[in-house]
């Protein structure tokens, strides 16, 4: 079984914003894979543990990409390709570069993330399966293979959805799917010697009008700062529960 | 500059969603004279008319065709339709499950830029400009198209919706939608959320943590959550611990909400989960640490047992709503 997985390298969660000179700062930054492409990479490697195959990963991204690649290589992916880009894409460009990057290649199964933690827009796998001519299914929660048809369960708002898909197809991983294992000390050793393709966007065949971005960032805040600190109640419980109720009421307008 | 505007109205449970409200708010704002136009799909779509015109819809294209249950594909056809016949300068839908899988997959289709999850609206200059969170929240992007169609999604609870006016009427257009390949099929839906609110629409969220410290845990907030009307939450802590289902998660991986009352009930506040919330127009915090981070972000607080301050709650608001009616 091939099985690709899109691959995003975003700041760890935990890490705060700060801007400078209007942009994001980076030093001294933790980056990790996007927790949900990291599901869609353990749920890539189990499929291939159970049905034999290849795991290949793809990312388009800046040369720093590489340690999440490598991760995902010790958790179990073969090979990787990184599209080197540092400008400013969108979500469109990002989702041709992936296609034209694997469009030699044939897959069963494409996985991604849900989201990715950074720009949260969810857009990119699901354009790049269009662009491939697959079925998506968005935000599963389990994935079982029998033959050449899948059954998948989805998150959809909170209710579950169970859908039957052909494969090829390509799914996003939701919270839930699986429990991302830690790599290996010899998967580590291992995975730098495994073959990661580093491209440029320019070697990929397309017409220099797709690589234009459709839109643009022009401005980057920080959300307004809390007045103060909590109002913190005093009194018995009884009675802050009384006081809050009568905050919320008449002071905040909430209820 | 006039800008003929189409958005994608979204039914759920026999309900117009709120965000398909909010969508039509943000739409007569960059129409800006121009004509806006409301889609809604499936069999019941017709007894939501009225609800669209009177806020804001000049036009309403009512698709028939092989459209239930949602399916990305058929949808996309049928959306795809639409958009060649109504031929809009904006398309506007909601940030939700539906919108998040069909926009993009529409987008790409029709090779057009789209500008996810958005939270604000301008005109500015003549140009539109989109204003989105980004690292769930903990910051926040200005964005705008390079020229051609404007596509965006709006995320609920953000955009005040117009107050209905009473006296408008819309023309009703019916679109037959030719639906083929589909390629996925539905077998089942398990609803987990029966009679719940949905927690990224809700007004009210009612969130525990570590500090629930078992499923059972989360019946008090449960209880609060009923008479308040709210949905129920959880930080990551209280998932990973097995406490409730991932769906409940709120932070920068789960669900980012914006209600206006936030109820957090046995959470320290971690940087992740905190960035899923802390747009929440006022937040209460319920801890027994009293250097609990969530403090720091919180508008009111209360230092004690959530399982006595919980339940002392419930009580208080249950008498207070009872006597104001």
């Amino acid at each position: 079984m091939n099985i690709l997985v899109l691959l995003k390298q975003t700041f760890d969660t935990e890490e705060k914003i700060v801007l400078k000179d209007g942009q994001i700062q980076e030093d001294g930054v933790k980056f990790v894979i996007n927790p949900y492409d990291e599901y869609a990479v353990e749920e890539a490697v189990r499929l291939k543990e159970k049905f034999g195959g290849e795991v290949t990963t793809v990312t388009v991204g800046p040369a720093r990409s590489e340690s999440a690649i490598r991760t995902a290589l010790a958790m179990g992916a073969d090979k990787a390709i990184l599209v080197e880009y540092e400008g400013e894409a969108d979500e469109c460009v990002i989702a041709k570069l992936i296609a034209a990057a694997v469009k030699d290649q044939t897959f069963d199964v494409v996985l991604g993330g849900n989201m990715a933690v950074d720009s949260g827009a969810g857009q990119v796998a699901v354009r790049v399966a269009e662009i491939m001519g697959i079925p998506n299914v968005s935000a599963i929660t389990k994935l079982e293979i029998g033959g050449d048809t899948a059954m998948v369960e989805r998150d959809a708002e909170g209710d579950a959805e169970v859908i039957e898909v052909r494969l090829p197809f390509l799914a996003t991983a939701q919270q839930g799917l699986n429990e991302p294992r830690y790599p290996s000390l010899p998967g580590i050793m291992k995975a730098k010697k495994k073959p990661l393709a580093i491209v440029k966007p320019e070697d990929l065949g397309l017409a220099e009008e797709e690589l234009k971005p459709k839109t643009r960032v022009c401005g980057l805040s920080l959300p307004p700062k809390k007045q103060g600190a909590a109002k913190i109640l005093t009194g018995d419980l009884a009675d802050q529960a009384k006081q809050l109720v009568e905050l919320l009421r008449h002071e905040a307008k909430v209820v | 500059m006039a800008r003929n505007v189409l958005v994608f109205a979204e039914i759920r449970g026999g309900h117009l969603r709120n965000v398909t409200l909010e969508a039509l708010a943000a739409a007569r704002k960059i129409a800006e004279g121009g004509e806006v136009a409301a889609a809604v799909f499936g069999a019941k779509a017709t007894e939501h008319l009225g609800v669209l015109a009177r806020h804001g819809a000049d036009r309403v294209y009512v698709v028939n065709g092989d459209l239930e249950p949602y399916r990305t594909e058929c949808y996309t056809q049928a959306a795809r339709q639409v958009i060649e016949q109504a031929r809009p300068d904006v398309i506007l839908m909601g940030h939700t499950g539906i919108g998040k899988d069909l926009a993009p997959r529409l987008a790409a289709r029709l090779d057009m830029g789209l500008v996810s999850d958005v939270t604000d609206v301008a005109v500015e200059g003549g140009e539109v400009i989109f204003t989105r969170p980004i690292y769930a929240g903990k910051a926040f992007q200005r964005r705008k198209f390079a020229g051609g169609p404007i596509f965006a999604t709006i995320r609920p609870n953000n955009i005040p919706m117009n107050e209905p006016d009473p006296a408008k009427k819309a023309a009703r257009i019916d679109v037959s939608a030719e639906i083929k390949d589909l390629g996925t099929v539905v077998r089942e839906v398990v609803r987990k959320t029966a009679g719940g609110v949905d927690l990224t629409e809700a007004r009210i969220v009612v969130s525990g943590g570590r500090g629930v410290k078992s499923a059972d845990g989360f019946k008090p907030l449960r209880e609060l959550a009923e008479v308040l009307g709210a949905a129920v939450g959880a930080s990551r802590g209280a998932c990973d611990a097995g406490y409730c289902d991932y769906a409940m998660q709120i932070g920068q991986t789960g669900k980012v909400v914006t209600p206006d009352l936030y109820i957090a009930c046995g959470i320290s506040g971690a940087i992740q989960h905190v960035a899923g919330m802390s747009n929440s127009k006022v937040i209460v915090a319920i801890n027994k640490d009293p250097e609990a981070p969530i403090f720091s972000i919180a508008d009111y607080g209360i230092v004690g047992d959530l399982f006595e301050v919980v339940p002392l709650l419930t009580e208080e608001f249950r008498k207070a709503l009872a006597e104001s009616q």
